[in-house]
């Protein structure tokens, strides 16, 4: 119990890291990109939005840094992330809540796929050096070489295009609307499978290579021995003693690496203009879009907390060491 | 650790001679071509066959004997612009990985040293930083900034990607600092700066030297995607540049398969390379990673044997009833060998 | 009692200590019911016959174990000491085929004698033979109390998961009951069933090592430096409450440590390793009084005697020898002190020395104590 409170202690320390992380970087930069494109915008936007802006950027010199960071959370809180430039006069939660679903469905789902298949052939790799598995290493390490985007490129060039089975853009069929009916979640399904694999295949081989190490220095331990001395079955021995202690560094791994996996994944939603946050950010970064570029990254530093804490949670119930407390 | 080992005695050697991993083949293969590519970012710019971004009639060419990687839609060479983004790419990630690799040294060891509120002050910054997505934070830092060069994009990278290492080292000066020697030298008076100098990061090289490849690995993989996504100055060529002109210009869609695929595969075998070169670090360090060579083995009945643990092979056996024989020959002649006599047969007829 | 029997708990206080001391003794094996099966005869159990385990193959090969005979009787404490790098533990891990690549064993025999039927060679059986063979026929307490046990498991799962593996088809309640009677056997209440090991200390968890190899009743315990990371107080403990277990439920135990004192105390006899290969082998009290072979003499003198008459401490000169590089002749004539012209000549077998009076019962590799009938 007392570890528990102190990593959700830990991130909501990192939660509110990363949100004034977030209100001092504009201020920290010239402020006016911003301005200008205010300025631009100026006929359509009315005062209520103006002053939103104002007070996430910055730009109101008048107040001190104090009351512009009380009134900036008091702004999130509201859930008011400004209006977006590019989907004008859209809010920026309302950008972000359209396109938050398909990024933690693609990436998400993905992520957790990559990892598990990567834990088990790692498992077999290490526990029986120099099979096949082992010998697919150098080939992964290639493939994990490869940049997401690239390989969703040559994905697209090879796999896709008019008259093939996967679609090269999009996150639906475009004359499609969003339902929860047997066609839109199968088009939707036929435009995740490229996607979903790309990143599939480039991050497979980090998660391969880790729990074979693991397994391989764990083979070593007594217990492994002891477990042999007492004539278990191979099965149990190689499963319950060592993938299962094995297994418990890689989930601390894949907790902490859960920020750069993210980074990546999100590029291939660029390269397949899938509407998720990736690819908003990647037209925000085009357009100068600053609100919808802060919001974002706002979004996807919450969200990676929050699956780093659920992964944490996993941890915490496959090592009875860290719940000894009771 | 109980299991008796004969045979592990690499690390000792290992201490004197830094360097030796190269003999490592995949540490070898790995430096060969990290350098292969760094001496291309030095001389990348003077051998390149055209001005990368010298316009020409020939759009859009396919590979040919004048154009190796062929064209762009504006006639530029390809081949020419892989050669003159070198530097680019390996700048930024030597130049990210140093300053990263620096900070990471600083946090973690004086964390991993000092302990008590030093260390988790800095524990948590490292945290922090670890868990905040790095990419986005980078994209977002660096599209704020006026003028997006080589040199801000490294710092930008170095500055925010020290965690993981940091985290690292810290765990490791820590046991390091619980050693015998370390607290012989802290018992004898020595200062902290000679202890961490002179006892601590010498035994530390191999993790610095794999956080600093690792690093150099993610520096060059965020450079190459912020130039493609167009963030960085498109007037300074790399790979990514490169990817980022075919991606705009529909190279996919009009079949210029070579405008996407050789920046692609360079970055894919400089990447392989600075894996390898990790690899070889790491079994340096724990030789029980090596993959094992010959795994199986004819045993004297003709069986084949896998090596496992476990299961330790047997190369020959005796059937029972027959005296087995030493497969070593005797030292002496025993000529007063007599079968008959045995301890046991006598210590049950005394008994 | 039987001759076996007392002839050890005359050993657990051996070397003028007072007789009816009942301090060195622990109150359980007072309370034990008297047995059993300690045998009349010395019948072997378990015969090493002529092993030989290397490390890794061919040319780069390491001799670790040369052509090792040794014989463990029903009943019986046998020791093995040795400094480290001796090839004690390679010896009992290659004996149970449990040592890790690179380790090969590349020659010998293992007779493994059960209670009724045919003895046979523990090195010729399948995997699946081994398998069934191992924890049934032989157990084995590590040295690593702290690493012996699966760090994710609770005890009770880790003690039946032997029993389960070897007899299927018990019940949950009877697998527990079991285990409860396993814990028992060792002196921890049965409310520690469902801890995890890191819940325990290291005595503890020791114990819990000792019940687990109890489980299923074998012939043969094979104990590698059991004690060596515990405290001596808890070691004695640790190490009476063995004998008592072992009075009463008559396995036989190969001892293996470094430290000779412990086995001058708790073993029957004693086998003395160097450079890989057996150099001296005598009942322990023998060994204690008059050991032949100056290795045995240099070891005996390493350590203080806890009880009895008081000996210089001297230790040996120098350091084990490099197996890749073996001395010519006897393994230890660089160290010896009595070193003579045969011994960097010629290896000497080992066997009875001709000199020993009739009936003696102990072997020795050695040129200053010749040999005429040596063993294997």
């Amino acid at each position: 119990m007392k570890h528990l409170l102190r990593r959700v202690a830990f991130y909501l320390f990192t939660a509110w890291a990363a949100i004034t992380l977030n209100f001092f970087i504009p201020r920290l930069i010239p402020g006016d990109p911003v301005r200008s494109m205010i300025s631009r915008y100026q006929g359509q936007l009315n005062a209520d939005a103006i002053q939103s802006l104002y007070i996430l950027f910055g730009l109101d010199e008048k107040k001190s840094l104090w009351q512009q960071y009380v009134e900036y959370w008091s702004q999130l809180l509201h859930g008011d992330l400004g209006l977006s430039f590019t989907f004008f006069p859209a809010p920026v939660s309302q950008v972000i809540g359209d396109s938050i679903g398909w990024t933690v469905t693609l990436v998400g789902i993905t992520t957790v796929v990559s990892f598990a298949i990567g834990t088990l052939l790692g498992v077999l790799a290490g526990w029986r050096r120099g099979s096949w598995v082992d010998g697919l290493l150098p080939a992964t390490t290639f493939l994990s070489s490869i940049p997401y985007f690239w390989l969703g490129l040559i994905a697209i060039t090879l796999l896709a295009g008019p008259g093939s089975f996967f679609p090269s853009s999009g996150g639906y069929e475009p004359g499609l609307v969003p339902a929860w009916d047997q066609w839109f979640i199968g088009s939707a399904v036929q435009h995740s499978i490229l996607p979903a694999f790309t990143i599939l295949i480039s991050s497979v081989s980090g998660w391969i290579l880790s729990m074979r190490n693991m397994m391989v220095t764990v083979a070593a331990e007594d217990y492994i021995t002891v477990a042999h001395a007492k004539g278990l079955p191979e099965r149990r021995v190689a499963l319950a003693y060592a993938a299962r202690n094995a297994l418990l560094p890689n989930v601390s791994g894949f907790a902490l690496s859960l920020g750069f996996i993210v980074g990546g994944t999100l590029l291939v939603e660029i390269v397949f203009s899938y509407p998720g946050l990736g690819f908003q950010l990647f037209q925000a970064v085009g357009a100068k879009d600053y609100p919808l570029m802060q919001g974002v990254f706002l979004v996807i530093t919450l969200s990676v907390l929050a699956a780093n804490l659920l992964a944490d949670l996993a941890y915490l119930a496959l090592d009875p060491r860290t719940r000894k407390e009771g | 650790m109980s299991t008796p080992s004969a045979v592990e005695v690499v690390p000792v050697a290992a201490k004197r001679q830094p360097f030796r991993f190269i003999a490592n083949k995949k540490a070898a293969t790995g430096v060969a071509i990290v350098g292969f590519f760094v001496l291309l970012a030095i001389i990348g710019p003077w051998i390149a066959p055209y001005d990368a971004s010298a316009r020409s009639s020939d759009l859009l060419q396919p590979p040919s004997g004048a154009h190796w990687f062929g064209t762009t839609h504006l006639g530029q060479d390809v081949f020419s612009q892989i050669l003159v983004g070198t530097r680019g790419v390996v700048f930024v990630g030597f130049l990210a990985g140093v300053i990263a690799t620096v900070l990471s040294v600083i946090v973690g060891v004086t964390a991993g040293y000092l302990g008590g509120a030093a260390d988790d002050s800095l524990s948590a910054l490292s945290n922090v930083f670890l868990v905040i997505p790095a990419l986005p934070l980078i994209i977002i830092i660096t599209s704020l900034l006026e003028r997006s060069t080589d040199l801000m994009i490294a710092l930008v990278i170095g500055l925010t990607s020290w965690a993981w290492n940091a985290r690292v080292l810290r765990a490791q000066t820590l046991s390091l600092r619980r050693r015998d020697y370390v607290e012989a030298a802290r018992a004898t008076g020595e200062s902290t700066w000679r202890v961490i100098f002179f006892e601590i990061l010498p035994n530390l090289t191999a993790i610095i030297a794999s956080g600093f490849v690792g690093t150099v690995i993610f520096a060059v993989m965020s450079e190459i995607t912020l130039a493609f996504i167009g963030i960085t100055t498109v007037s300074e060529w790399n790979w990514g540049t490169i990817l980022f002109w075919a991606q705009g210009q529909q190279a996919l869609a009009s079949g210029a398969w070579w405008w996407f695929v050789p920046a692609g595969l360079a970055i894919a075998i400089l990447g392989t390379a600075l894996s390898l070169v990790n690899f070889g670090i790491d079994e340096f360090v724990s030789p029980r990673l090596r993959s094992a060579g010959k795994t199986t083995i004819k045993t004297a009945s003709g069986h084949t044997v896998r090596m496992r643990v476990g299961f330790t092979p047997v190369l020959r056996t005796t059937p029972l009833g027959t005296r087995p024989v030493s497969p070593h020959a005797p030292a002496v002649p025993l000529d007063a060998v007599d079968l008959g006599v045995d301890v046991d047969r006598e210590e049950k007829e005394l008994a | 009692m039987s001759e076996l029997a007392s002839e050890s708990s005359a050993r657990s206080r051996p070397l003028g200590e007072p007789a009816g001391s009942t301090a060195t003794r622990a109150p359980d094996v007072e309370a034990a019911p008297v047995p059993l099966p300690t045998p009349r005869r010395r019948e072997p159990v378990l015969e090493i016959r002529n092993l030989n385990v290397d490390y890794g193959l061919g040319e780069n090969a390491v001799h670790a174990v040369r052509e090792v005979h040794l014989t463990l009787h029903r009943g019986e404490v046998l020791g093995l000491a040795g400094e480290s790098g001796s090839g004690k533990s390679t010896l009992a891990y290659g004996a149970t085929r449990l040592l890790p690549p690179p380790g090969v064993i590349s020659g010998g025999q293992v007779v493994y004698h059960p209670r009724d039927g045919e003895p046979y060679d523990v090195l010729a059986l399948s995997p699946r033979e081994l398998r069934a063979f191992r924890w049934a026929e032989t157990s084995i307490v590590f040295q690593g109390a702290m690493n012996s046990l699966n760090p994710v498991h609770k005890i009770s799962q880790q003690l039946t998961d032997v029993i389960r593996a070897h007899t299927p088809g018990l019940s949950r309640q009877a697998l527990r009951d079991r285990a409860r009677e396993l814990l028992g056997l060792v002196g921890i209440a049965a409310d520690r069933l469902d801890a995890y090991p890191h819940q325990l200390s290291g005595g503890m968890r020791q114990r819990v090592m000792i019940g687990m190899a109890l489980a299923l009743e074998p012939q043969v315990v094979i104990m590698d430096e059991p004690t060596t990371a515990l405290d001596v107080v808890m070691q004695r403990q640790i190490l009476r409450q063995l004998v008592g277990l072992r009075e009463r439920l008559g396995f036989s135990v190969l001892f293996i440590t470094h430290d000779l004192s412990l086995l001058v105390e708790f073993a029957d006899r004693i086998a003395i390793m160097y450079g890989g290969r057996i150099v001296e082998e005598a009942p322990s009290a023998a060994l204690y009084r008059d050991s032949l072979h100056p290795y045995s003499h240099g070891l005996l003198n390493s350590f203080p005697a806890l009880r009895g008459e008081k000996r210089d401490l001297t230790g040996i000169p120098g350091s084990p020898p490099d197996l890749r590089s073996m001395p010519t002749g006897c393994s230890f004539n660089p160290r010896c002190p009595k070193a003579f012209d045969p011994c960097d000549k010629h290896l000497p077998p080992l066997g009875p020395p001709s000199a020993s009076p009739a009936g003696s019962v102990r072997t020795v590799a050695c040129w200053l104590h010749p040999t005429t009938a040596p063993v294997g």
